[in-house]
């Protein structure tokens, strides 16, 4: 039976924001099981839609999230070239239930994004469904659900949210 | 900047110097913008949503097309419809949801309320009013002036002497075809809207949708992508066309070596994934001939109907609209579209691919994004730097899909409108 106290999974949550906001993607992708999912749904849809009939923001598994960090880490990644700067706040942790092993984690986050002298906010919540594995937690899906109407004014997703 | 004089020249055009270029101001002028709102988006024929997202009478979507609020809707008798989402009484959205079903169209500011064919049904205290009132034209939800659909793509025009849909469109209807071709029982828009925004003039946008000559550079890393993808790139080489189709309308049509589900089959789809696309492409052979076929299957096509609607077909089918809320600001909503019989297995491969280029979050689309913003940074240099260049492969023919012969089209009927001028 696993057991997890909200302290140990909020500790894990804002250790991984300290990754992405410092564009640590190689370690935060440590994160992740190798059979994981990287959610961002568009925002006319369910909450727990399927991206395997609808069409979201970002749908990713295992391989192609590592696709997605060693895009983002290259010069070429033109759209995060020079680096935005990040900083994602993560708030109002709750652990929904824990059923198969599977701890099912969900928070609030409001995340900055500077480029270019512009200033661009993401707000929603995110959902980890997280496992305990030899060396701590891991990430096996992680869904975030924008709360805006779309993705006006940010325009695009190409950081990690 | 100076005041806009449509005589200065926005497109200069020299054949015998194969040059052809675009005056910056045309993307930072509010003049110019106001110019193309009433010569551009109250005259052309827009795209208002497509037939399968209305499957049910009473179903509805509300969009905001060419600046106006419209419903698209089916009626009780299964016809569609297309309303200016106004109250007559004061002018309010009477229909404040994105979609929906509903028998009829209540405004909450004073109670009136419309039937989907727009028809006044009730409003409170009617003794107040004359006898007919209700029944009056201008009781009602006024249509928009013209609503016509071709294949399935629902397009509406605020001009009442335009002309027929089908003349509009002209020779882009063949690749309409194309693409509604990819289905027995009629293409459908999956769930799910892309809406977000550029910072960067809408023209940016039509430019790019079709640029063929951006891949190696701005798409490097999607390139890098494909190879880690597949163990080497599919050996299909970047090759083909650029037509212009009339009335400002173009297409590139090219091989290329990402998977189609449409059909191209990629090692990264495995054994079960090649069986999957040979028997959607043998059941395209039957009912339309190999040639025809291999053209749907292999071909990958970046449409845009003038102004403003791109119907690229690619790793995936992607219908996309964009509109100018500034000079440099844009919005954009972009839906997938596949064959509704389509496996699950189709559609989850489809989708898959999508998001692998398109979309804000995609591995090409915000590296787009980019470019169009950072163009749209540059015009701030326009007084000094004050044209583009668009004439790549204009002494070539065919042009290839990688040079400018597309965007050349979209220019001249921009500028015929603009100007009033055939350039």
């Amino acid at each position: 039976m696993t057991t997890v106290t909200r302290a140990e999974v909020e500790e894990f949550l804002f250790e991984e924001a300290d990754l992405i906001d410092h564009w640590r993607l190689p370690d935060w992708l440590k994160l992740f099981t190798d059979d994981a999912h990287y959610y961002v749904p568009s925002t006319d849809v369910a909450e727990d839609a399927s991206a395997e009939n609808n069409l979201f923001y970002i749908a990713d598994d295992r391989f192609r999230l590592g696709e997605r960090v060693t895009r983002l880490m290259k010069r070429t990644a033109h759209s995060e070239f020079p680096r935005s700067k990040l900083r994602h706040l993560v708030s109002n942790v709750l652990i929904r239930k824990i059923e198969d092993e599977v701890i099912e984690v969900g928070s609030v986050f409001v995340t900055y994004r500077s480029k270019d002298g512009q200033t661009d906010v993401y707000f929603g919540s995110n959902i980890h469904k997280l496992v305990m594995g030899d060396d701590g937690l891991r990430i096996k899906e992680k869904r975030c659900i924008l709360a805006s109407d779309g993705l006006r004014p940010q325009g695009r997703v190409s950081f990690i949210l | 900047m100076s005041g806009f004089d449509v005589k200065d020249p926005l497109v200069v055009i020299d054949r015998d110097l194969a040059s052809f270029n675009v005056a910056r101001r045309s993307f930072v002028d509010p003049e110019i913008l106001e110019a193309e709102r009433e010569r551009i988006f109250s005259r052309c024929w827009l795209y208002l949503g497509h037939e399968s997202e209305l499957v049910k009478p009473g179903d509805f979507v509300t969009r905001q097309v060419g600046g106006r609020h419209v419903i698209f809707a089916k009626n009780p008798k299964g016809e569609f419809r297309a309303l200016l989402n106004t109250c007559a009484h004061r002018g309010a959205r009477v229909c404040r949801e994105r979609s929906g079903n509903a028998k009829s169209f209540q405004c909450f500011y004073h109670g009136w309320i419309f039937g989907l064919d727009g028809n006044l049904r009730h409003l409170p205290d009617e003794e107040a009013y004359p006898e007919g009132f209700k029944d009056r034209p201008s009781s009602g939800l006024k249509p928009v002036p013209r609503f016509e659909r071709y294949r399935g793509f629902a397009f509406v025009c605020f001009d009442p002497d335009a002309v027929p849909l089908t003349d509009y469109l002209g020779q882009a209807t063949e690749y309409i075809d194309i693409v509604a071709d990819q289905s027995e029982a009629g293409m459908t828009v999956v769930g799910g809207t892309q809406e977000y925004s550029i910072r960067a003039n809408w023209k940016l946008l039509a430019e790019n949708s079709y640029d063929g000559y951006h891949a190696a550079t701005n798409h490097a890393t999607y390139l890098d992508y494909l190879r880690n993808t597949n163990g080497g790139l599919v050996n299909v080489a970047l090759s083909g066309e650029g037509r212009d189709l009339g009335n400002g309308h173009a297409v590139v049509e090219y091989k290329a070596p990402w998977g189609r589900p449409v059909a191209q089959w990629i090692p990264m789809w495995g054994e079960d994934g090649k069986a999957e696309i040979d028997a959607i492409y043998n059941r395209l052979a039957e009912r339309h001939g190999k040639e025809r076929a291999d053209r749907i299957a292999t071909r990958n096509r970046n449409l845009v109907i003038f102004p403003n609607l791109v119907i690229n077909d690619i790793m995936a089918i992607t219908v996309r609209t964009f509109y100018p809320v500034s000079t440099d600001y844009m919005q954009i909503n972009a839906w997938a579209l596949a064959p509704s019989e389509e496996s699950k297995w189709a559609r989850e491969y489809r989708l898959f691919n999508f998001l692998e280029f398109l979309g804000p979050g995609g591995f090409a689309t915000p590296d787009d994004i980019e470019a169009l913003e950072q163009c749209q940074r540059g015009y701030a240099n326009a007084t000094e730097v004050g044209w583009n260049d668009i004439s790549k492969g204009m002494s070539r023919n065919p042009p290839s899909y990688d040079d400018e012969a597309q965007m050349r089209a979209f220019w001249t009927q921009w500028n015929s409108r603009i100007a009033g001028a055939a350039a």
